[in-house]
């Protein structure tokens, strides 16, 4: 996929809210000193005045947006997924999740692909711990297109969204005419017989490249993007599990909490299936370019085709 | 309201707390006894609300931080015609809508739901905040425990309020002295107060938080205060009202048994007479 454009979540996100700027006055997004690295900076620059950096605080930043979404505001804060899921959880489920309070998060750095900064700053752990808050919308798009559009089905929907973006670059898949974004719903982008890959996020381009090679050896694999890991899109998953009979989920995230599991809770319940999760396999990340990361912790195509065919065999 | 009724009725209100507590048969009496004649003051002579109309939309907001002493906030609106006081006596039972903690989607007449500490104080910098961003003069009041402001999560806030100038933002802390395991100095000491909100570019009044005078002087002169947010460090008695709650750790977080309660309740009704009788 060498001559696919790619463009990073984090970009998309600082592109989309300073397009969604004019469509939606009481938009107001928050930083915790990252507004370069967000990309914030973006509707900094286009709305100075409804751009507020809270200065590294991200604690505080929170409740800030809670009690702006009391006055009406519809707030977006902003930063690492470490921090805006991690340091925060507490914040995110009492000042906002309870409250059901109609605050936007836009975690930027998710993941490995944050590359050298290590295992410190590559979480690995923030759709587990948001999928549990009661309420609470999770959306990992799959490139720029995605990204951009789910940043306004959040601002249209009420109440509390966790919006996951990269640092890296990735390609850009969604550039079709017919494509559609509905929150909790998922997208079969391959149909196939054999086996079905749900993905997540950067895997979703991995997962149709590995389907690639499946195909090369005969084996047919259905590819379904799932870019609302909450509310999950269960009629999809289902139906292709029926068809199928294996089921492989590909994140990048832990396996524990994830995605897999998400998947895994709603077919050991309605209909039990062989599954494979492939993510992180309960480690910490560490240092590297975010490509060498991915590949090593077999998040490319070729890492995901490796496991699926050893486990159809 | 002048000083006698503001008395009066923050006697009436601290008798809503101790019955309340003690049908729920746990809760917090200690810190919403010693906070009483200031929500009594917020909520009957300060703040521009209406309880006919809870989400008035230019009302000024209270967030109770120290969220547990919600029976404080509670029997002040109660008193004040959100709700019932009768209905002071459901506080924590299943099914009502005074959770044990405030809950702005079930109670009339809160802000934000609070009570998880530290938290409180950064949704009502939020609130001040919106009202600068959209040009409206709405006031926004919020009461920390001084156990409470061991969170660092307040400096954050205070920090963030400070470089923003929120004038339009009041800081209370109820200075009672007493946290769940012993003295706030004891414990980990967060004195001196004052000097610390005003290392934070607060402007700071110290008061007695049991005396109407100076909570009336100290609220209008927050509100004289331009370009900077004031905090109200108000010295109080843990308990205030009750004899055997007065100045007790122990009454932090207990609810008082049956004939603890005839005590407590003949304690406020003697107040209350002293006071010349009801309203």
């Amino acid at each position: 996929m060498a001559d696919v454009k790619k463009i990073a979540t984090r970009e998309s996100y600082g592109n989309a809210l300073a397009e969604c700027g004019a469509d939606f006055p009481n938009l107001v997004v928050l930083d915790a000193d990252l507004a370069g690295a967000t990309k914030t900076g973006v509707f900094l620059k286009a709305y100075p005045e409804r751009h507020i950096d809270c200065g590294i605080a991200e604690c505080n930043m929170t409740g800030i947006a809670a009690g702006l979404a009391t006055c009406g505001k519809i707030p977006f804060i902003s930063s690492f997924a470490m921090f805006a899921a991690g340091r925060n959880f507490e914040q995110v489920r009492n000042s906002i999740g309870y409250p059901r309070l109609n605050v936007k998060i836009g975690a930027t750095h998710a993941g490995i692909t944050v590359g050298e900064d290590g295992a410190t700053h590559q979480c690995n752990e923030d759709v587990a711990l948001m999928r549990t808050i009661p309420g609470m919308t999770v959306i990992v798009p799959s490139d720029d297109v995605e990204a951009k559009a789910a940043v306004r089905a959040a601002i249209e929907m009420q109440g509390p969204v966790y919006l996951r973006f990269g640092r890296a670059a990735v390609p850009v898949i969604n550039d079709t005419p017919d494509y559609k974004f509905e929150i909790g719903k998922g997208v079969l982008l391959k149909e196939g017989s054999d086996v079905t890959i749900v993905a997540s996020g950067i895997t979703v381009a991995s997962a149709l490249e590995a389907a690639e090679m499946l195909a090369a050896d005969g084996i047919s694999a259905e590819v379904i993007n799932i870019h609302t890991i909450k509310p999950l899109d269960e009629e999809l998953i289902l139906a292709s599990a029926k068809k199928t009979g294996k089921v492989v989920t590909a994140e990048e995230h832990s396996v524990i909490g994830g995605l897999g599991s998400a998947v895994c809770d709603c077919l050991c319940e309605k209909l039990p299936t062989p599954v494979m999760k492939i993510g992180m396999q309960d480690v910490f990340g560490e240092s590297g370019p975010a490509a060498a990361l991915v590949e090593k912790y077999g998040l490319d195509g070729k890492g995901i085709y490796a496991k699926v065919k050893e486990f159809v065999k | 309201m002048n000083k006698l009724e503001l008395q009066k009725t923050a006697n009436e209100v601290r008798k809503g707390i101790v019955t309340a507590v003690h049908s729920a048969k746990a809760g917090h009496p200690g810190g919403s006894l010693s906070a009483a004649d200031i929500f009594t003051y917020l909520y009957f002579e300060e703040m521009n609300i209406d309880p006919k109309d809870p989400k008035k939309a230019d009302r000024d907001r209270f967030v109770l931080s120290k969220g547990h002493t919600a029976p404080g906030l509670y029997s002040a609106l109660a008193n004040r015609g959100y709700f019932p006081v009768e209905d002071l006596k459901t506080l924590r039972h299943l099914g009502s809508y005074l959770q044990g903690h405030p809950c702005m989607q079930e109670t009339p007449g809160v802000d934000m739901s609070s009570g998880s500490l530290g938290q409180g104080i950064s949704a009502a910098v939020g609130m001040a905040l919106a009202a600068k961003l959209d040009n409206k003069d709405f006031r926004v009041y919020t009461l920390l425990g001084d156990g409470e402001i061991q969170e660092g999560q307040v400096w954050e806030a205070a920090m963030f309020a400070g470089h923003r100038k929120l004038d339009n933002l009041v800081v209370i802390v109820d200075n009672n002295g007493l946290q769940i395991d012993g003295k706030i100095d004891d414990v980990c000491s967060p004195y001196p107060i004052d000097k610390k909100f005003e290392a934070f570019n607060f402007h700071v009044i110290n008061i007695d938080g049991n005396d109407f005078d100076q909570i009336d002087a100290a609220f209008k002169e927050a509100k004289n205060t331009k370009g900077m947010p004031t905090a109200i460090v108000c010295k109080t008695v843990k308990g205030k009202g009750v004899s055997f709650m007065e100045n007790s750790a122990g009454w932090h977080g207990k609810a008082p048994n049956d004939d603890e309660y005839q005590t407590a309740m003949a304690d406020l009704e003697k107040i209350g007479a002293e006071l010349g009788g009801a309203n």
